[in-house]
């Protein structure tokens, strides 16, 4: 397995302005290390707070990291070149609701980082655009509808055909299933798993969930107030915890699931 | 005729016809609208259908009452003025030079004003803040007062009336865009785009316009009625529309000298006046219900 993202001393401080002369730290992310090799599924978990989003934001570069690096295969990524990171490395939003425009068909947001990042020509957009549709479960219709139209489940698809379209190597995935009920929810992991088959993709999974995170990831690294406090594969971090975060985690979820188990 | 659709066909309204359906449910919505697209018509059709010329002068016809009164006459259906031109034509010129001006005075405005507003709101720091902070101070002033200065300076004439009022127009453009500008640039659907690769100006032309363009035809409808008021307004302070040309201000204050013995040569034009001022009003209050309901369910 070749390593595909390295993250170096990734860190990040977030300032507050109390009075002009003085900035206060708020909050310090990090230094952050990890890999993540190709069609692997690395999971961060945390509380809220924790700075998992944050870590989210600083990989796909909507803020620019205080100190560290991002190396993908070996390459540095720049801040400014946005291009050759979105080519590789692209965001599924927490909220679906509002990462679609609302104001324009999902053809039209399918369309954007096409006519952006590729030359193809009109005709071949549209394919791509069906062909991906489909890809996440969707039908061609679907590019003429409009996201208020749209079930929750159907806008984190159309979410995921975005970040699919341009054959990314990377998906960062922030609490993607989070207002999804179960049965949707258990349909959209399916589909993630499927399409890491598929494509050979890796997934930077960011979840609350202990269930999923459990079921679809590698290796998890779990956050506490901007630090890693633990890492590793999932089986080892979930049946040998080391912190005692991790260990009330694992707990309570345990005896959840015991006491769900009980009642059917 | 089959009265339900054979196929199950169903109907996937956009945004903008999902306010179409809103708008038609307010009947009183529905009538302004059909007033101001009478108004429309008339400006467009209406020297077609003039029998006079709006400066014609009829010695013999001086002051002759309206067809419905006794000593009227049908050649001239709302009468004649102290100078024996047909009052008819001239409000129908009248509403020509009004409201179609206004019209483009707006859109004018609205150019202008979108354009610095969506400068200001996508740009941070002392360059946005200072034309806010200016432009909102002069929001405060009415538009017919700055009007008045602009004029005052420049001259009376019909072309530095438009420029005054114009320009008074733009600061509420500005602000309007501002604002929406800021609130949209936090949304995630901007970030992912700018993730894309994309441009300032991309983002505002194919991500902010098109959810814009609802908020810039209310802020268009109520531009409209003040600038409509204006415009008169200046015409009938003899600021504006200079004397020969009809205009439905400058007719007011020109009739005002006979207007007890001619009431209909003040009549005429103060009700086409209120006509479109109230139409222009129910249309871009309807939409701006229409709005708020659709965002509701």
């Amino acid at each position: 397995m070749t390593t595909l993202l390295t993250v170096k001393n990734l860190s990040f401080a977030r300032t507050s302005r109390d009075n002009w002369w003085q900035k206060k730290k708020v909050f310090q992310l990090g230094p952050i290390n990890f890999d993540i090799n190709a069609g692997e599924t690395l999971a961060v978990i945390g509380d809220n707070g924790s700075g998992k989003t944050t870590l989210a934001n600083l990989l796909v570069g909507v803020q620019p990291p205080t100190s560290g690096q991002i190396l993908l295969n070996g390459q540095r990524l720049r801040q400014r070149n946005l291009k050759q990171r979105s080519l590789n490395i692209r965001m599924i939003f927490q909220h679906s609701q509002e990462s679609l425009n609302p104001a324009v068909t999902v053809g039209t947001i399918l369309d954007e980082p096409l006519k952006l990042n590729t030359d193809l020509d009109t005709k071949s957009r549209q394919d791509k655009i069906y062909s991906t549709l489909r890809q996440v479960g969707l039908l061609r219709e679907h590019a003429y509808f409009y996201r208020h139209m749209l079930s929750d489940g159907q806008r984190q698809r159309v979410a995921l055909a975005r970040a699919l379209i341009l054959n990314p190597q990377i998906i960062v995935a922030d609490e993607p299933f989070a207002a999804l009920d179960p049965s949707v929810r258990s349909q959209m992991v399916n589909l993630f798993m499927q399409l890491q088959k598929d494509l050979g993709l890796s997934y930077v999974f960011i979840s609350h969930n202990l269930g999923i995170v459990r079921h679809i990831s590698d290796r998890v690294i779990v956050l506490q107030n901007g630090n890693i406090i633990e890492s590793g594969k999932t089986d080892v971090v979930f049946n040998w915890p080391k912190s005692d975060y991790m260990k009330k985690l694992i707990a309570s979820h345990q005896s959840f699931v015991e006491s769900k188990l009980l009642e059917d | 005729m089959l009265k339900s659709s054979l196929y199950q066909e169903e109907q996937y309204p956009s945004p903008m016809s999902q306010t179409w359906q809103e708008f038609k449910k307010s009947h009183v919505a529905f009538v302004g609208l059909c007033a101001l697209i009478f108004f429309i018509v008339v400006i467009l059709v209406g020297p077609f259908v003039t029998p006079y010329s709006p400066v014609e002068q009829n010695t013999d016809a001086l002051l002759i009452p309206p067809a419905w009164a006794p000593n009227g006459g049908i050649s001239y259906m709302l009468g004649t003025d102290a100078l024996g031109r047909d009052v008819l034509t001239r409000v129908i010129y009248g509403s020509r030079v009004t409201f179609g001006i206004s019209i483009f005075l707006v859109l004018m405005a609205m150019l202008v004003g979108v354009f610095i507003g969506a400068f200001a709101g996508m740009n941070r720091g002392v360059r946005s803040s200072f034309l806010n902070h200016l432009l909102d101070s002069t929001m405060a002033i009415p538009t017919l007062l700055i009007a008045i200065i602009i004029v005052a300076i420049l001259g009376p004439g019909l072309v530095n009336s438009m420029w005054a009022i114009t320009l008074a127009l733009i600061p509420q453009f500005i602000h309007y865009t501002r604002d929406f500008v800021r609130a949209e640039m936090e949304k995630e659907y901007v970030i992912a785009a700018r993730l894309d690769g994309a441009s300032s100006m991309h983002i505002f032309i194919h991500s902010i316009l098109p959810n814009m363009i609802e908020m810039l035809v209310v802020q268009g409808t109520l531009a409209l009625s003040i600038a409509i008021l204006d415009i008169s307004a200046l015409g009938f302070l003899s600021l504006g529309v200079q004397a020969p040309v009809a205009e439905l201000g400058a007719m007011l204050s020109e009739g005002l000298d006979v207007a007890y013995i001619a009431p209909w040569s003040i009549a005429a034009p103060g009700a086409a006046i209120f006509l479109v001022i109230v139409s222009v009003n129910i249309v871009g209050d309807g939409l701006r219900s229409a709005l708020r309901n659709r965002l509701r369910h």
